[in-house]
């Protein structure tokens, strides 16, 4: 047996875009276009066929440039990547549905590809009925699915409807049974395309658990994800592609902390004009900007930070404001929301500049990239006149020591200084 | 499982090579049962009538067949009771037609399916030249409770007819082959498959006996005739179980070698074009 379980040779794969057609002065002219249409159609339609063809063209877009890579059995690679980047395709040549315009890939055993849970599922079938159809279709023989069945259905946890058309299952429970069954195939390659996303919080942690149960049990997978904790969890590398072209290569927290870093290049302060600002009829938005309070450069785990938001109110009549953000990690998990209405005090404003200042306390916040991934400002508690994504993006680097002699990043979002009270050598 | 183990798949942009690859169908036997059964199964869900469809819409066919062109058209029927003679033409006529529109669209109405996983993509046309022989075979009951009837003992002929009955099944396969490839990339196919099949419906003999066409025209142009695959097997039916003509054995040999021809070449233009199908779905 080969030590690859897959490899990936020059791969370049080529789809044909539509190109702008050229308009009809006339009415005569579009008649003619009409009738001579049929042929111009079927050229169109036979150059779909990206074979037959391998020379540079304007209207042919290359979804991937030279692609190569190693898997070997037993190993686990992510790939991320913006939309558009590639990594469907790169999937789909791997598992046999498309062929590459030039180079080749190699894949050695037998390939289970989950590009989508539930392929071929069929309402008017039973869930025992579709189980066997899907795993057929996933490349499972019938007597394989006799052995797995009570399994697949366990893990499901849909035991009671197993003869119930899933025509009248939820949503919910129709992935759930559909995983199951993908989950449950034994190869020696999976090929996952953002399935671990899927389902309610309880199942996704499930799953995941399950894929990387999988990982362990020596079979190579290749995963994509626009999430990266499971990427983070299950991947040893991750190849990271733009535009077709594989950019960064290399083990996961390398490549990912390298993509996000791109992704979220640091925004402390931004300005607007009355006039610039993309806000609404209603009020309309300034500045906004994080800040130390300390006197020091940066934001430091340990010191406490501002952020100020400064907005322009439009609205005549006085109202009670009310100002929330959230704030998220760099893997775009909440760390908490932030909010006037929290306070339990009332803002009433008026026409006019507003200026609000927020103070993050010290010894709160880890360290790590955050951002304020919404702001909201409402009238009264339920009608937003104003939101923005995105606002800010800020590092909290440097370090305060925590102990004498002792610094540097601890797990978890949160690094809070409690207070602590030990009573001890009574007796 | 083990033998699968060590195979290897080499992905590149090359054709295809062989026409059918039999080991790799074998591998796949078992997902051509379940779509098969697939297939069976919905076909008749949620309705009321179900399973009796398959005898009441063949039944209908042959008494508006047999009052239009047997009593008002007065076709000659070779001496055959006209609706005994019309439903030996409709029996394999149905299973023709219909398993020909069915494999023609079945790559249309499963891009989902096979955009996202890979198996031999020929199982998709294939599925329907399959399933609709249950109907077939539902259908066959009602011509033997006819011949009962009628009071009509089969030939020893009858020994031919699993013969024409394969016959039937690779000229659907050959035709639904072309077509389906055909329609993935161009859609053209869906819009021309309904008068493609009333044209193919008027051009067998089932409402007229294929010895008209020899008695009109010449000889000549009955051999031209049995380029149609479906006239072979339809006179090739009434003869072996009604017994009131000779087998039609220059029709069948002549629909044969069509019938093949029809078969590899569709077999080879859907392997040709196999790769590009998940591109243009």
């Amino acid at each position: 047996m080969s030590e690859y379980a897959v490899r990936v040779n020059d791969v370049s794969k080529a789809f044909l875009i539509g190109l702008k057609e050229s308009r009809k002065e006339t009415l005569g002219a579009e008649l003619i276009s009409w009738f001579r249409s049929p042929v111009k159609n079927f050229n169109n339609l036979k150059r779909l066929n990206t074979f037959e063809h391998s020379e540079e063209s304007d209207d042919f877009f290359w979804a991937l440039r030279n692609v190569s890579f190693d898997l070997k059995h037993g190993e686990t690679l992510g790939i991320i990547g913006d939309n558009g980047a590639g990594k469907s395709t790169l999937l789909k040549i791997i598992s046999r549905i498309t062929n590459p315009t030039l180079g080749y890939a190699e894949v050695f055993g037998r390939a289970s590809s989950l590009l989508e849970v539930g392929t071929g599922f069929n309402n008017e079938l039973t869930g025992r009925e579709n189980v066997y159809l899907n795993g057929a279709i996933l490349g499972m023989t019938k007597s394989e699915i006799n052995k797995k069945f009570d399994e697949i259905v366990a893990f499901s946890g849909v035991e009671k409807f197993i003869d119930t058309q899933i025509k009248k299952y939820s949503s919910g429970m129709k992935i759930r049974l559909a995983f199951s069954v993908a989950s449950n195939i034994e190869t020696e390659l999976m090929i996952i395309d953002e399935v671990l996303s899927i389902g309610d919080t309880e199942f996704r942690k499930k799953s995941l658990s399950k894929m990387i149960q999988i990982a362990k049990s020596g079979t190579a997978i290749i995963l994509v994800s626009h999430n990266m904790l499971p990427i983070q969890s299950m991947c040893k590398n991750t190849m990271h592609l733009e535009h077709g072209r594989i950019v960064n290569y290399g083990k996961t927290n390398e490549v990912v902390s390298s993509y996000l870093g791109n992704l979220n290049k640091d925004k402390t302060s931004q300005t607007w004009t009355l006039e610039s600002s993309p806000s609404s009829e209603s009020i309309k938005i300034t500045k906004a900007e994080v800040l130390p309070v300390l006197n020091v450069p940066v934001i430091r785990a340990g010191d406490p930070f501002e952020f100020r938001f400064e907005f322009y109110n439009l609205i005549e009549n006085e109202y009670d404001i009310n100002i929330t953000f959230h704030l998220s990690d760099e893997y775009e998990n909440l760390v908490f929301i932030g909010s006037t209405a929290l306070t339990g005090k009332k803002f009433n404003v008026s026409k006019g500049y507003i200026s609000a200042n927020c103070r993050i306390p010290a010894n709160l916040l880890n360290h790590g990239k955050f951002t304020i991934s919404k702001l909201f400002v409402l009238k009264g508690f339920e009608n937003v006149i104003y939101d923005h994504s995105d606002l800010l993006v800020f590092e909290i680097t440097g370090d305060v020591e925590y102990s004498p002699g002792k610094s540097g990043k601890i797990d978890g979002l949160l690094k809070p200084k409690l207070e602590w009270e030990l009573t001890a050598g009574n007796n | 499982m083990k033998d699968r183990a060590v195979q290897k798949f080499v992905i590149e942009s090359k054709k295809g090579r062989s026409i059918l690859n039999f080991r790799e169908l074998f591998l796949y036997k078992d997902l051509l049962y379940f779509f098969v059964l697939r297939d069976i199964t919905v076909l008749y869900k949620q309705t009321i009538l179900g399973i009796l469809w398959a005898i009441l819409n063949p039944m209908f066919q042959m008494v508006v067949f047999s009052v239009i062109f047997g009593k008002l058209a007065a076709i000659p029927s070779d001496g055959i009771p006209y609706p005994i003679f019309t439903f030996s033409g409709i029996l394999p006529f149905n299973y023709f037609s219909q398993s020909l529109s069915n494999a023609s669209m079945s790559l249309v109405s499963t891009t989902g399916i096979f955009t996202k996983i890979y198996f031999p993509r020929i199982l998709i046309p294939l599925t329907p030249i399959l399933s609709k022989l249950a109907d077939f075979l539902i259908a066959f009951l009602i011509l033997i409770g006819m011949m009962f009837f009628y009071d009509i003992i089969p030939t020893v002929n009858v020994v031919f007819l699993p013969m024409l009955i394969f016959l039937m099944i690779l000229t659907s396969m050959g035709i639904g082959m072309w077509l389906s490839s055909l329609a993935i990339q161009y859609r053209d196919v869906k819009f021309a498959i309904g008068f493609i099949t009333s044209l193919l419906l008027y051009s067998a003999p089932v409402v007229f006996p294929a010895s008209l066409i020899a008695e009109k025209a010449g000889y000549t142009v009955y051999l031209l005739y049995g380029l149609y695959p479906m006239a072979g097997v339809i006179e090739g039916f009434r003869a072996s179980l009604l017994g009131r003509t000779p087998m039609p054995w220059d029709l069948i040999l002549i629909g044969s070698i069509s019938s093949v021809i029809i078969f590899f070449s569709g077999a080879y233009y859907f392997k040709r074009t196999e790769r590009i199908f998940a591109d243009v779905a």
